[in-house]
């Protein structure tokens, strides 16, 4: 099981271009979990076992890296990743009540993952995006001014 | 009221280089290089009475100034990119609109401790802004302002875009350094201070993407004309995020010492719907919030809103209506605190999630005699406590809430359930 992760030859590529462009190697671990996670969908923990000895770097330091921080998963997530922000901002704007119109539509509380796969549900705190509340973010893109029948209607556009 | 920073963000194609430069983009980098020294830069920045943006509003010229010339160790400039202050959205939009300012900010920073290795640390969830700034810095280095012999002047600084992977206090400087090593996002103790022991135990400064937005402008019409505009103690424009009740939320450049509650009447257009303010949150939820009637007399400016007993932080204003539920207000920003205490310190580990689960109760019908007070004690026992000042960010509102909006607090705990209808309330959880 141990070495069943393993780069691609191209994403060993990448990874020597982005240890090259830093001072020091450490400071590369971000990027390197970046593409671990792009490549094998999640960090197992065999994912955080091989970046560990790529980055000649102890495993608990891995570890501690990807359990801090909220954009690096340890557990497989749905295809779209719905991140809805429930910070005062986007609470004065109702953000609740667009957190319980997409519960309602997939069925699923947050943190959750939808039975396809298609989508997992999250609240996040503040997505700097303050004038344009309620908003979420699905994987990289931001949708803004949401209200409820907006936000139906761009899920269904998510395949 | 001139617009410094957002001068170029309505233009179409702000973010191309073509455009910046056709506007007078990258004079200000040019005229460091050929005509000044590091010594005369960091002078004319102290000049212009410039302070750091991003919430602690440190003048920038000194904090350059703390770097040692003759350290034999590389030094480090980082663009603290990593925008996270709930209630601010004001580096986005100029990440987004106008890419080049803040990497000419970035590299005008560099010269003037003379390091030769620049970062923009980014907020991951910032993914779009990161392409900008990525496509930005390719056009850039194309153009000769990056990379070996900068305009011939025998410079050389690179410039590494670095995307965080989210966390709040990535946005603390020492917090962000840690994560650049490859770290958790945890704050260092102070001193040392990264002017001497940063980035690897380099010199190293973190300037905000605003801060160093300015230094073109600044740079180009001279520290005397931005000097002039603003208070004695709080020079320029300064970018204010306005966000809540108001009908005009957005982005807006401020001269400081500005009226506030003109800007917010004048300016934003009120609170919408006719409804009376209720409170505001003047600079990120890390900020003690105002009731309506403190507004009176406020100017726009560090020193005004101290001596009304808050900060001008990052300039985060959140406007609250009469509608709103300042226990659930409270909560939820007590909430965001408990979610983002990185773990550090036992005061505020503990302190933030227990102040939420007493905010939680209060506002959902189970407060107990007594609970105010306990959450009082809790923020003053972080108060001062922590390593970093996420602490007392913490600490500051939920003592603030209580006490300008305690016999609110107390009717919840007296009834026993939420007496306030809004649009923050009554779904259940």
């Amino acid at each position: 099981m141990m070495n069943a992760v393993k780069f691609s030859d191209e994403s060993l590529k990448r990874f020597g271009e982005i240890v090259g462009r830093y001072p020091k190697k450490e400071a590369a671990m971000l990027p390197v979990l970046y593409l671990a996670q792009r490549e094998f969908g999640y960090l197992s923990c065999e994912a955080i076992e091989y970046v560990a000895r790529l980055m000649d770097v102890p495993v608990a330091r891995v570890y501690g890296v990807v359990t801090f921080y909220t954009m690096l998963n340890m557990k497989p997530i749905g295809r779209h990743h719905i991140q809805v922000c429930r910070t005062l901002p986007c609470a004065l704007a109702g953000a609740e009540r667009i957190t319980a119109a997409i519960k309602a539509k997939l069925g699923v509380g947050v943190g959750e993952t939808t039975a396809d796969g298609r989508f997992t549900l999250s609240e996040v705190e503040c997505l700097a995006s303050c004038g344009t509340a309620p908003m979420m973010q699905v994987n990289d893109d931001y949708y803004e001014n949401l209200n409820e029948q907006s936000v139906g209607e761009i899920l269904d556009k998510l395949k | 009221m001139e617009k410094i920073l957002l001068r170029n963000i309505d233009v179409p194609d702000s973010h191309t280089i073509g455009v910046y430069r056709s506007r007078g983009g990258y004079r200000g980098l040019e005229k460091v290089l050929r005509e000044m020294s590091p010594e005369q830069l960091i002078d004319e920045i102290k000049a212009s009475g410039l302070r750091g943006r991003g919430g602690a509003g440190f003048p920038t010229g000194m904090k350059w100034g703390f770097v040692p010339k003759d350290s034999p160790k590389p030094k480090y400039v980082v663009c603290n990119a990593d925008e996270s202050e709930p209630g601010t959205f004001k580096d986005r939009l100029l990440i987004e609109k106008d890419p080049h300012a803040v990497i000419e900010g970035t590299l005008i920073a560099a010269y003037a401790i003379r390091s030769h290795t620049a970062f923009i640390y980014i907020r991951g969830e910032f993914s779009f802004g990161a392409q900008v700034l990525a496509r930005a810095i390719d056009e850039a280095a194309a153009a000769g302002y990056l990379g070996k012999n900068v305009l011939g002047s025998s410079y050389d600084i690179d410039l590494i875009l670095h995307r965080g992977a989210g966390a709040y206090i990535c946005g603390e400087e020492t917090g962000l350094l840690s994560s650049l090593e490859g770290g958790k996002g945890w704050p260092k103790v102070k001193p040392p201070f990264p002017a001497t022991h940063g980035l690897f135990g380099c010199p190293t400064v973190v300037n905000n993407v605003e801060t160093l937005a300015s230094l073109p402008w600044i740079i180009e019409q001279g520290a005397s004309r931005y000097a002039a505009i603003g208070t004695e103690k709080s020079k320029g424009t300064k970018l204010f995020s306005v966000s809540g009740h108001i009908e005009k939320p957005g982005v807006y450049e401020v001269d400081m010492g500005y009226p506030f509650k003109q800007f917010l009447q004048e300016h934003c257009g009120g609170v919408p719907e006719g409804k009376k303010l209720k409170g505001v949150i003047p600079g990120g939820a890390s900020m003690p919030v105002l009731r309506a009637e403190e507004l009176d007399g406020i100017s726009m400016d560090y020193e005004s809103f101290q001596a009304a007993g808050t900060l001008l932080g990052s300039g985060g204003v959140i406007v609250m209506d009469e509608s709103t539920c300042m226990v659930r207000a409270a909560w939820n920003i007590a909430r965001f605190f408990a979610h983002e205490s990185c773990g550090q310190c036992s005061p505020c580990r503990e302190g933030c999630h227990w102040m939420e689960k007493i905010f939680r109760r209060v506002e959902h019908g189970d407060g107990k005699e007594g609970d105010l007070d306990l959450i009082l004690s809790v923020s003053g026992n972080i108060m001062g406590n922590t390593i970093c000042p996420f602490g007392d960010a913490a600490a500051m509102p939920a003592a603030a809430f209580i006490k300008k909006y305690r016999e609110e607090f107390d009717q919840h705990i007296r009834e026993k359930r939420c007496t306030v209808t809004s649009s923050t309330s009554r779904v259940p959880a």
